[in-house]
């Protein structure tokens, strides 16, 4: 899958400043589900520095594929063409091949398909909302989709999620493990999201807020936008002079 | 001035949200035909994965004592021989037939976990001194905004448990129980408490 053997260094320590804390009483759920407690730091070991990793043989060919993966055949969902695609990156900026990147979304309309799933908007027949694909060796990953909806949701009486795709990363280690969010440049309704507003940096939101990229658009079909992930990096190698378990 | 250190930053965390089981376990949520099976989903064990076979059940609670039935939980372990089927492995091959990663959707009516696994074995911290026998968790749900990291330990391994140099550390003693799945027979029950007297320790890992 990839040249570079493999890494075994710990990671960098994750700076919490980046992201939410536990406790944001604005997005409701978070009361009774927050830690009230401090976390006890835990420096990697090998039970923090491993990690599954997943090759492209666990793909079917249109995983990557929401315009198809679902539909019937000769069909397809409702909406915005488009493309997304992007690196996932490592905090020294080196692209991390062979991760694996699962995304979930609403249809055009904003609605979810769930059994859970309340809002009036209808569902449609051939959108299933979701897929993965693995990076390629420089960290490069891409899908084709329909952009999906912004939608109302039970917090404050009038709180709106901006149009969004949920994403679920792999790196090589499992304190890697991420799970966010891109958001679409110009939506007005990202800077008054609750769950946006979770972030405490502002430049961190910017950063999960993928611009249209009229370069890797496809001509008369989809157009793109580009949005890096970026993973804990890792310690040099160079500075390991403690042999882990030896 | 000086040179910039050039480095990114971690892309923040948001919240799995209500529908996570839609992007990572589809069939769980009654959507068929797109993936052949959940990844992660059923026994982590085969008739050749070496190891004493265990299962591990529990539920994520909330502040109010009631238990989250839209969490996702994952686990992550090594083999019986302490080693992790990992690229990032450096002191051995561990067992092909145990991959070791696990994902769990709470049950829709009870929000119990349950994964089919072996015992692993210990494996050393940093210093060389080993590490009791723990199963790394990582839970993500609507109102978590970030992954929660936690380790469960085992309650027929007290010897084991004392010599941790994690557990060892912990300042509050009443709270490592927290962190000790009970065994019963080949069972073991860990649940989880995100709040309250019985708060689950949670690691900055
Ligand atoms: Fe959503």
């Amino acid at each position: 899958m990839r040249n570079a053997p493999p890494e075994t260094t710990p990671f960098f320590a994750r700076d919490r400043d980046m992201h939410p804390p536990a406790y944001t009483p604005w997005y409701k759920t978070t009361v009774l589900r927050s830690p009230q407690r401090a976390l006890i730091s835990l420096e990697g070991t090998k039970s923090e520095i491993t990690g599954p990793v997943f090759g492209h043989n666990i793909l079917n060919e249109s995983d990557n594929d929401l315009i198809v993966n679902y539909a019937k055949p000769g069909e397809g969902p409702i909406g915005q063409r488009i493309l997304v695609h992007g690196r996932v990156l490592d905090e020294r900026g080196i692209g991390v091949a062979g991760a694996l990147v699962e995304f979930w979304q609403a249809n055009a309309g904003g609605r979810y398909r769930h059994k859970k799933e309340t809002y009036l908007a209808p569902l449609d027949p051939n959108f299933g909302g979701f897929g993965r694909t693995v990076t390629d060796e420089d960290g490069y990953y891409w899908f084709k989709t329909i952009k999906p909806g912004p939608y109302p949701w039970p917090n404050g009486v009038n709180d709106w999620r901006p149009a969004h795709i949920h994403f679920s990363v792999f790196g090589h280690g499992f304190a890697q493990r991420l799970v966010t969010q891109m958001y679409f440049e110009g939506d007005p309704l990202i800077w008054i999201c609750p769950i946006v507003k979770t972030i405490p940096d502002e430049e961190a939101i910017k950063r999960l807020i993928a611009p249209l990229d009229m370069n890797n658009t496809i001509p008369h079909d989809m157009r793109a936008y580009k949005f890096d992930i970026v993973l804990r990096g890792r310690r040099s190698t160079l500075f390991e002079n403690r042999k882990e378990g030896n | 001035m000086a040179q910039p250190l050039g480095y990114l930053k971690e892309s923040a965390s948001q919240t799995a949200g209500p529908y996570v089981h839609i992007g990572c376990t589809p069939n769980f949520t009654g959507i068929h035909g797109v993936y052949d099976k959940d990844l992660g989903s059923g026994s982590l064990v085969n008739d050749q994965t070496r190891g004493e076979r265990i299962t591990i059940r529990g539920q994520v609670i909330d502040g109010a004592g009631t238990p989250l039935k839209d969490a996702l939980v994952e686990i992550w372990q090594a083999d019986a021989d302490g080693l992790y089927n990992s690229p990032s492995e450096t002191r051995g091959k561990a067992d092909p037939n145990f991959f070791g990663w696990a994902r769990c959707p709470g049950d829709m009516d009870t929000g119990e976990f349950v994964f089919e696994t072996i015992k692993p074995g210990r494996l050393p911290f940093r210093d060389g001194r080993l590490m009791a026998p723990h199963v790394t968790f990582w839970i993500v749900a609507r109102g978590i905004n970030l992954g929660l990291n936690t380790r469960m330990y085992f309650s027929d391994e007290e010897q084991a448990n004392a010599e941790d140099p994690i557990l060892a550390r912990i300042e509050h003693r009443v709270r490592v129980p927290t962190l000790i799945g009970k065994r019963e027979g080949n069972e073991v029950r860990f649940d989880i408490h995100l709040q309250g007297d019985k708060e689950t320790i949670f690691f900055d890992i």
